[in-house]
């Protein structure tokens, strides 16, 4: 049996999101996205070097297919927030928007006061809101109340590789919101993915674990895999942890007794 | 007149509309977004559209994020 998921009118089977920053090259990211498997992959929308003619456009080498997730990233204000995400419309052509309004240089964390605010004008205007928030359960509230599509708490700072530091908090926020919840930032490996699946998430989100792993391609294979087995082990419902051992094999039928 | 374009003040023959713009230069229409004065300029209205004096443009482009 299929298992979908969606974010307003699009529909996905596959539950990586995935990043276009940081690659050594196009090529290499071309690769990337192709074995990852992803069909919504996040874009930055920035000023275009008029200094430099015929540049090669990363729209080039995004395999046919994927859609397009434009981002606020590196905007500090709601309202460069907004404009940066009605430009995105105008490139993109979609009504999709990664919400990000940064709040501190040196972590990156979300300014959540601005979030909330440009997350509100922005659904005014008919997008499909997916904001980039921390792990708190009452902002991810706030955010589905003025209407995003879904929310996407941090597991860790971007970048960092720190894997999900709350796993209990991203869990409380499953328990809050009906909208979809996606893991978004501090992936740094495939178990890091997988945990974030396993504890319910909808998708995951990641872009430098993958661009900057040794060999990103092979790291989205992985990382593919690890989504999709977090993904079955969630479904699956996994065993009660406990502290003492429970034998698997019969403890009667002994010989020699 | 003196426009402020991407951050930098570009001298640009009077009454240039946005198209006449991305003519000048060499950038292709289907690849960028333009706003004039914080507002977006849709592509339907890059004919109609003019640049005045001291107005601020953007043009810009999709590139790597996450």
């Amino acid at each position: 049996m299929a298992d979908g998921w969606s974010i307003g009118k699009h529909a996905f089977t596959s539950r990586l999101l995935v990043g276009t920053g940081k690659y050594p090259d196009f090529e290499t990211m071309e690769r990337a996205l192709a074995a990852s498997g992803a069909e919504l992959v996040t874009v930055a929308v920035r000023r275009l070097d008029l200094s430099k003619k015929d540049q090669k456009s990363l729209l080039d080498f995004i395999p046919k297919g994927m859609k397009l997730l434009p981002n606020t990233a590196a905007c500090f204000t709601a309202d460069e927030a907004v404009r940066t995400a009605r430009l995105g419309r105008e490139l993109g052509m979609g009504e999709l928007v990664k919400l990000e309004v940064i709040g501190d240089q040196r972590t990156l964390f979300p300014d959540v006061v601005g979030l909330v605010e440009a997350a509100r004008t922005l659904v005014k205007e008919g997008f499909t809101v997916l904001p980039y928030t921390n792990d708190d359960p009452v902002t991810a509230k706030r955010l589905e109340d003025v209407g995003c599509a879904a929310v996407m708490p941090l597991g860790a700072p971007i970048g960092s590789g720190l894997g999900i530091r709350n796993p209990y908090n991203i869990r409380i926020i499953m328990e809050t919101v009906k909208v979809p919840v996606l893991v978004d930032a501090g992936v740094g490996t495939a178990s890091d993915a997988s945990l974030a699946m396993e504890l319910g998430a909808v998708a995951v989100l990641m872009n430098t674990a993958i661009a900057g792993a040794k060999d990103p391609v092979l790291m989205a294979e992985a990382m593919k895999a690890a989504v999709e087995a977090g993904r079955k082990a969630f479904l699956a419902g996994r065993i009660p942890m406990k502290l003492h051992a429970a034998a698997s094999s019969p403890m009667t039928g002994l010989i020699g007794t | 007149m003196q426009v402020r374009l991407n951050g930098e003040l570009r001298d640009l023959p009077e009454g240039i509309t946005v198209s006449g713009l991305l003519v000048h230069l060499g950038v292709k229409a289907q690849r960028v977004a333009v706003e004039v004065n914080d507002a977006v300029v849709t592509k339907d209205r890059y004919e109609s559209q003019r640049i005045g004096p001291g107005d601020s443009v953007e043009i810009v482009a999709f590139v790597g994020g996450g």
